[in-house]
């Protein structure tokens, strides 16, 4: 099986933790998109739509994290272990519940905050204003409330007892906007112990290991600059940015 | 007890729940929720879905939100036929792949156009300034693109010869932006192709029955008091930001 990714985009991270964890083995397939290498022939014929992660199988190519995760989950995790994608119908219904509801919430509220702090001065060339700051951090806020209200509780896990694909998404995605120096956890008293219990299920070292670029994140503009994709990679983020 | 859902049909993955449990002969409860009204803001409707969204199922104590897992727990809780959520593998993950996409994509695109083009300038009274438009639109189009040229390719549905819920939650999608007057469908014969295809499998009637909200909506919305609408202010101020 190969695994394209670059571990600074968190639904690789996701993908990445879970392979691992269930030590299924696979070929780690460098994408780096801060090269633009997202947009190299060769990548083209992976996905047309030009996105990590991407998983290949034989013939079988499949985009998607979330279909990636349970597909894995549901081949390789033995039924001992299926609490990451329990058969049960309705604690999988609680993490579809999670998966679904993360894309527009958690997930691009993260990564918009993530981007505006990492990357809005290099590409737009002017600080973030700071009413479209302030909004971005506004909706990141009500979507940390919202998994601590709604899908967290005073459960140890999002699903009940035992970690889920649920966990394992919503950590990946919090993490985004912490690698800036965000302190989205800050407050949230349950939230800091839950991400230590995912942290001790999936491994201190492997989950530091999968989080290491987004760490260093602030020397994400200058690998950029570099890049001779800049040019091409500006009208992108310049739409997103303008939104 | 039978099973209900708090449905708006207005509202796109509403319409993919209807769909889905009336063409299954699901048993269910209609709970209709008016979105506009601001009805889900209510202390009732907080009890069964905290995040305030529809749809919403409450089967016995059991409560759930998001289409896509109300889809899925409905597929194996009734049984439905193995297109709909194929058990193979590969299948199921074509599936998987389209409905975890469509999110920030297809979903997010069509309805911005229908805000957009509809209920924005009714609620601030003022059009929407034009580059906002086409960036828009130009989203929406390449959404469409991608739908045609990544997901249906060469197929009659997008998971291969039987429709499936990656269709189902395509169509009602695509459906969104028509409401407010936008031919999605204009010069793209393989999407109407597709789409009748789906709309056949689905039956004309049920199909028709649960789009006869949504393709109202510009009548019912020129005649809406906007004084009341205020509480969706915040929302679309936060577009622009």
């Amino acid at each position: 099986m190969e695994l394209y990714l670059d571990l600074i985009s968190p639904p690789c991270r996701s993908v990445f933790l879970l392979a691992k964890v269930l030590q299924i083995p696979f070929d780690f397939k460098l994408v780096k998109l801060s090269a633009g290498q997202q947009y190299t022939e060769e990548f083209g014929r992976i996905n047309t739509i030009r996105k990590v992660p991407v998983m290949k199988e034989g013939s079988f190519i499949l985009t998607e994290s979330v279909a990636i995760l349970k597909f894995l989950a549901q081949k390789h995790a033995p039924s001992a272990v299926d609490h990451w994608y329990p058969a049960d119908l309705q604690q999988q219904a609680r993490v579809n519940e999670y998966l679904s509801w993360q894309h527009l919430n958690l997930r691009i509220h993260g990564s918009r905050v993530f981007l505006l702090r990492t990357l809005y001065p290099l590409i737009m060339g002017s600080e973030v204003p700071e009413d479209k700051m302030d909004a971005a951090v506004e909706n990141l806020t009500q979507s940390v409330n919202l998994l601590e209200d709604k899908f967290l509780q005073d459960k140890a896990f999002i699903v009940g007892d035992k970690v889920s694909l649920a966990d394992l998404v919503a950590v990946i995605e919090l993490m985004q906007p912490i690698g800036t120096g965000l302190n989205v956890l800050e407050g949230h008293p349950r939230l800091i112990a839950w991400r230590e219990r995912v942290k001790q299920e999936v491994g201190k070292k492997l989950f530091d290991e999968a989080h290491e670029s987004v760490m260093k994140v602030n020397s994400l503009p200058q690998e950029m600059q570099r890049s001779s994709h800049l040019q091409a990679l500006i009208p992108k983020f310049q739409k997103v940015f303008n939104w | 007890m039978v099973l209900e859902l708090y449905l708006d049909l207005n509202s796109q993955p509403c319409r993919s729940v209807y769909i889905f449990a009336k063409k299954n002969n699901i048993p269910f409860d209609f709970q209709k929720i008016s979105l506009l009204d601001g009805e889900q803001y209510g202390e009732e409707f907080g009890k069964i879905s905290l995040i305030r969204k529809a749809p919403a199922l409450r089967d016995g104590d059991f409560c759930l939100a998001e289409s896509i897992a109300i889809l899925h727990y409905l597929a194996e809780k009734f049984k439905t036929p193995d297109f709909w959520f194929p058990v193979d593998l590969h299948q199921r993950a074509r599936v998987n792949e389209y409905l975890s996409w469509q999110h920030m994509a297809l979903r997010m695109h069509g309805s911005r156009i229908f805000w957009l083009r509809l209920l924005i300038p009714k609620i601030l009274g003022v059009d929407v300034p034009q580059d906002k438009m086409d960036a828009a639109l130009d989203d929406l189009k390449h959404s469409l693109n991608l739908l045609e040229e990544k997901f249906i390719q060469d197929k009659p549905f997008i998971a291969g010869d039987q429709i499936s819920l990656a269709d189902l939650v395509a169509i009602v999608e695509v459906m969104q932006p028509l409401g407010s007057g936008l031919d999605v469908f204009e010069d793209r014969p393989k999407l109407s192709a597709w789409r009748d295809r789906v709309e056949a499998a689905i039956g004309k009637e049920l199909f028709d029955d649960a789009h006869q909200t949504i393709l109202t909506a510009q009548e019912r919305v020129s005649t809406m008091d906007a004084s009341k609408m205020q509480v969706f202010k915040p929302k679309i101020i936060s577009f622009f930001l």
